[in-house]
């Protein structure tokens, strides 16, 4: 007990007095993760969309892989990516393992199918009736697609956040691939785990208060931006 | 078009998010013009030399020398020598001598040069079970076997775990069982369960003093003998062997690990926390 109060006044310390380590290790951990979001969502609604939306054959094969894919261990996707990015790897000339840009690649590898497969659940649960009277009315394209993306918006916005909860979560992949380099690749979930390895529970605990700290603030954000009324 | 509000913000705040990426990479940018580009340095060392926070001391003075940004990936020593194997690492800094004499043989590794030692304690659990102690390992070994006393092994290729099962070989014994208990993980960790389990553990002296203070059941019961020296090299990954090694930065940093000042530096470190020190000089 007494040690988690520790961890919680050493966090608060942590933030008061502006600790730099941990302030760039925080706004690095921001950047990662929102990166791989976006361009997991980018892709991922869209795709999403589609699958919902169409009837093709293999369709059922896409979805079945996306559904695995939503419980792809991260030190599997880690490993994949480590060896693709390997100096002796296929893309070994970018030299971009250890490097931020290679966690944002693992974080969108296990993000991507989440978003995928969550977006395409909430398209296929539109209602036929509906679809047909869109296009009774003679709604363009993008007027539909608009439409149809009100429809769906909760479901939506609770797919990204539960992309963004796999990848802000995320340490196996992030050590793998990012190294824990100090100043570098260090976020807060492979700190913690190199804390602890240390036996700084205390400094653990605090870093831990503060990642829960961030993933609550963006996950506030993003319920009220989920639960808003709409105004018309 | 009040409607599309949700939308609008969504896409103003992912333009926001990507902008202030942008933003810190022109940042970076301006700040490589006042300076030439650091080369990166990729050293692939032991959990042993990041987790006891030498490394730390050292880097900082070796980046500034040389313009530098020396990217450390921590690991156990038979991960690194395997980077080392494969040209993915430029530098090592481990301490497994056998295994690294292997890696100078094939080629893979040159220049190599002894760095530091410190030592390896047979740590146990406070009322020693096994009833060992003084200096002699292989009669603590025996001990434990004979014993039947729980030992915790890293089990994970490391410098570590093969000095263990060296010492097992010298003992005659295969160690195996429900009392041999193989953790996979790091120094601290396994530690931490040697302390739950009530299990003897070897470990390097450094990681010891570091975790003393969470390690509540355990006490140091065998330490001193010759057979428990642990001795660190440095080598470069040799650059003809693999290609886009940075050979030039790592010939300077296996330089700046035996020169007299960081060796001074590598002796004084630790004196203050743990009024010893973690690591001795001893190049040749």
């Amino acid at each position: 007990m007494e040690l988690i109060f520790d961890g919680l006044k050493k966090a608060v310390e942590m933030i008061l007095t502006g600790d730099r380590e941990i302030l760039e290790i925080t706004w690095l951990t921001l950047r990662v993760c929102l990166m791989a979001i976006i361009i997991s969502s980018i892709i991922g609604l869209p795709l999403g969309m589609f699958l919902g939306l169409t009837r093709f054959k293999g369709r059922k094969i896409i979805l079945v892989l996306i559904n695995i894919g939503m419980g792809l261990p991260p030190v599997v996707a880690g490993l994949w990516i480590t060896m693709l990015l390997w100096r002796s790897g296929p893309l070994g000339h970018l030299q971009l393992l250890y490097s931020p840009t290679a966690i944002v690649m693992a974080q969108v590898l296990v993000s991507l199918p989440i978003i995928t497969g969550l977006t395409s659940s909430a398209f296929q649960q539109i209602n036929e009736k509906m679809l047909l009277q869109i296009k009774a009315l003679g709604a363009t394209k993008i007027q539909s697609i608009a439409l149809l993306l009100k429809q769906t918006k909760i479901a939506i916005v609770a797919a990204i956040m539960a992309g963004f909860g796999r990848v802000i979560a995320e340490v196996g992949a992030a050590m793998m691939v990012g190294g824990n380099i100090q100043g570098d690749t260090r976020i807060l979930t492979t700190s913690i785990v190199m804390e602890v390895s240390k036996g700084n529970f205390d400094v653990a605990l605090a870093i831990s208060f503060i990642l829960l700290t961030v993933a609550l603030l963006i996950t506030a954000a993003l319920t009220l931006l989920q639960q808003r009324k709409r105004v018309s | 078009m009040l409607k599309n509000r949700f939308f609008a913000t969504l896409f103003v705040f992912m333009l926001l998010i990507l902008s202030a990426c942008g933003n810190s990479e022109s940042d970076q940018a301006n700040a490589k013009e006042e300076k030439p580009e650091p080369a990166e340095l990729i050293l692939a060392t032991t959990t042993s030399t990041q987790d006891s926070g030498l490394l730390d001391e050292l880097l900082p003075i070796f980046e500034k020398e040389n313009n530098v940004k020396v990217k450390t990936i921590a690991v156990g020593t038979g991960q690194a020598l395997e980077m080392g194997a494969k040209g993915e690492a430029d530098v090592l800094l481990v301490h497994a001598p056998k295994s690294e004499e292997e890696l100078v043989t094939t080629g893979d590794a040159v220049n190599r040069k002894r760095v530091m030692y410190n030592d390896f304690i047979l740590a146990g659990p406070k009322d020693n079970t096994a009833d060992v102690s003084g200096d002699d390992i292989l009669a603590a070994f025996k001990s434990i076997s004979d014993g039947k006393a729980n030992f915790v092994t890293r089990g994970d290729d490391s410098g570590t775990h093969k000095k263990e099962l060296g010492i097992w070989t010298a003992v005659n014994i295969e160690p195996a069982g429900d009392t041999y208990i193989s953790t996979g993980q790091g120094m601290g960790a396994s530690l931490q369960i040697a302390n739950e389990k009530n299990g003897y553990i070897l470990t390097d002296r450094a990681t010891w003093l570091a975790q003393e203070k969470n390690l509540t059941n355990l006490q140091i019961v065998v330490e001193g003998g010759k057979d428990l020296m642990n001795i660190y090299h440095v080598m470069q990954v040799n650059p003809e062997k693999h290609d886009m090694v940075n050979s030039k930065d790592a010939e300077k940093f296996v330089e700046f690990m035996v020169s007299s000042e960081t060796q001074d530096v590598i002796e004084s470190f630790g004196k203050e926390d743990y009024g010893q020190s973690l690591f001795f000089k001893y190049t040749e």
